[in-house]
């Protein structure tokens, strides 16, 4: 089986999408000639051409109004914004637009559009490159997110939203574009809205997204040292949201800490927790615990940035404060 | 008439039709301003008096098969493309009958298959998918033109600026349908532009500018034909300026404290396009009146359509959200 990176993962579900369907296009800033400001797209101008493999200017909310227009037509445009902090220039234009062609037409319209884009703390671009804000987009209807933390499920996801009918946000952590697994050739589509169990446990379970997936599976074992017993589970999707992986994981364990990069105020966590009370709350013997980032912009100085980002012991903290 | 046997210019039964058009949707106005303050539509309604030639002329001079975005003055626009009356009264009225099958309202009607791609509530929120639209032609290689409405108020927001260059970049075959009528909301143009004449915000990018008097049906349509096969052709995009005027408040309701009452009235007189077309072509009150007798029955009896649609269920609301 090869062996791919998360950034080889990614580029290979956009080329292999284009090799089967010529509605399958990219569009962003310096994606051509340069592969995108991560590499994500490196080589593929030379495969699809400058036509497929489509620079655009720095004009955010044209090129993601750009791809509604084209999927309203029909194709499955992937939009690449080069940092998730850019999301927000084009905000009116993926909430109010792609996100309600189809509730506004009376469910006449389609908008297959995919929005790639990457971010997150760990190499001190500061408070404009490094910031995480999936969860803003949880929150409008008619978007979908997905929030891959491996190669093999940026693969199967990635081929799955292309694919999907709706508009879909994929997130991209920067520092896991170089982690390898080996997969098969063959790509696999993983469905939207399936959570993933990394790693079975019994006293806690730790929700996780991102780079915080390999955070808690990190700690995990220095838990399991300790006598405590932790299951990471991944959503993968935070929208929709695999609710009965959720549940049947807390069932089980009785305990969760959520766990992701972004602020913890108003953070997916928060949705995580809300609804492990809803659905499970006879279950839980402790409180749930968060770990998030604190309520600040991301820092430049490494020293402050290192502080304000949660980390594997952060987690393992957590962990501990369920079953004390 | 000597007028109509120019060269390129309308049969004079085309000009009647347009007229017959033009007046449909001045009656549809008058009547949805009468429902309105009767307490029977809901939400911010606004209507297209004094712009009915733009939407006339564009529409009339479209293919099947092209596509257009509308803005929230979209009565006009979605009239003249074809939509019937019923389904555009019941879209007001909330009813499943309407265009947008309830989901929408004024701001937001759609009728896809005849390429409206939805009225826009947000200003300039429509022209990035119409220049997208028009790309998805253009790798295609269909024949089809992707048309944005807009009015003076958009050029001065960043999804025009952006679309207007990503659509001069590429190529594609879009055209950009300025309605100027001078006034965004109660903004005068003079306070939102430092320059007079907005299609040097086209000409900046290197787009074809064509214009038009928007009160004069018959040099809208010819405009519109010309950049619609400039489009087609392969020519790039246009921008399309078109001079008209907005004969009442920008929405229903609208006391427009802010407008000079003489000037408007002026206006009324003497740049009403329904008027202007009627004298153009010398139409008798006897066949006016009939023409009018035949929309206003159109008119009332979407009024009776709509109402006696159906009504959503309060839980179809969570239905169309996904595909």
């Amino acid at each position: 089986m090869p062996e791919l990176s998360y950034r080889e993962a990614v580029r290979d579900a956009l080329s292999q999408a284009m090799r089967q369907d010529d509605g399958v296009f990219v569009m962003g800033e310096d994606i051509a000639e340069m592969g995108g400001s991560m590499g994500v797209t490196a080589g593929m101008l030379d495969e699809f051409g400058p036509e497929r493999i489509r620079n655009t200017p720095i004009s955010e909310m044209a090129i993601v109004g750009a791809g509604i227009g084209a999927a309203m037509q029909g194709m499955r445009p992937v939009v690449e914004v080069m940092y998730e902090d850019f999301l927000t220039v084009s905000m009116e234009q993926i909430v109010n637009q792609a996100a309600k062609h189809r509730y506004m037409s009376g469910g006449q319209l389609k908008v297959p559009l995919t929005i790639r884009t990457q971010g997150g703390a760990g190499w001190s671009p500061g408070a404009q490159h490094a910031q995480q804000v999936e969860a803003w987009f949880v929150h409008v209807p008619g978007l979908k997110v997905v929030f891959a933390s491996t190669p093999a499920d940026v693969r199967g996801l990635l081929w799955s939203a292309i694919y999907d009918d709706n508009p879909v946000v994929c997130f991209e952590h920067r520092t896991l574009y170089g982690l390898k697994e080996e997969m098969p050739e063959q790509l696999e589509a993983i469905p939207i809205g399936q959570g993933r169990v990394h790693r079975e446990g019994s006293d806690v379970t730790v929700v996780a997204t991102g780079r915080l997936v390999h955070e808690a599976l990190q700690v995990a074992e220095q838990a399991d040292s300790e006598g405590v017993s932790v299951e990471v589970w991944d959503p993968r999707t935070l929208q929709p949201l695999d609710v009965d992986g959720l549940v049947a994981s807390v069932k089980k364990t009785n305990r969760v800490v959520v766990a992701h990069e972004a602020v913890t105020r108003g953070g997916f966590g928060a949705e995580i927790t809300a609804v492990v009370q809803e659905e499970a709350f006879d279950w839980l013997d402790a409180p749930v615990e968060r770990v998030g980032a604190r309520f600040a912009p991301i820092p430049f100085a490494p020293v402050m940035e290192n502080y304000v980002v949660p980390h594997a012991d952060n987690v393992l903290e957590a962990i501990r404060k369920t079953v004390s | 008439m000597a007028k109509v046997e120019r060269k390129g210019t309308l049969s004079e039964q085309r000009l009647r039709t347009f007229l017959r058009e033009m007046l449909l949707i001045r009656r549809f106005e008058e009547k949805v301003e009468e429902r309105f303050r009767a307490g029977e539509l809901p939400g911010f309604l606004h209507v297209a008096i004094g712009q009915e030639g733009v939407a006339v002329g564009v529409c009339q001079a479209m293919d099947d098969g092209d596509v257009f975005a509308s803005t929230h003055r979209a009565h006009g626009h979605t009239l003249a493309r074809g939509t019937h009356p019923n389904a555009v009264m019941a879209e007001l009225y909330g009813k499943l009958e309407g265009c947008s099958h309830g989901y929408g309202g004024s701001m937001h009607l759609y009728d896809v298959e005849r390429g409206n791609l939805g009225a826009n509530a947000v200003v300039g929120g429509g022209l990035p998918a119409i220049t997208g639209a028009a790309l998805a032609f253009k790798l295609r290689q269909e024949p089809r033109v992707a048309v944005a409405f807009f009015g003076d108020g958009a050029t001065n927001i960043g999804t025009f600026h952006e679309s207007l260059n990503l659509a001069q970049l590429w190529q594609v075959p879009a055209v950009f349908v300025l309605e100027d009528n001078h006034w965004a909301e109660s903004t005068p143009e003079l306070q939102h532009s430092p320059i007079r004449d907005l299609s040097k915000r086209a000409e900046a990018f290197g787009m074809r500018v064509m214009k038009a008097d928007g009160q004069d049906v018959e040099e809208v349509h010819r405009v519109a034909q010309r950049a619609l096969k400039h489009a087609r052709d392969g020519k790039g995009p246009v921008f399309m300026h078109v001079q008209t005027e907005r004969l009442v408040g920008h929405y229903i309701g609208d006391p427009q404290v802010y407008r000079d009452k003489e000037q408007l009235r002026e206006l009324q007189e003497t740049r009403d396009p329904v008027t202007l077309l009627r004298e153009k072509l010398g139409v008798s009150d006897e066949e006016f009146d009939e023409a009018d007798r035949e929309v206003q029955e159109l008119v009332d009896a979407s009024v009776a359509f709509a109402k006696a649609g159906t009504d959503p269920k309060p839980e179809d609301a969570l239905k169309n959200i996904y595909a």
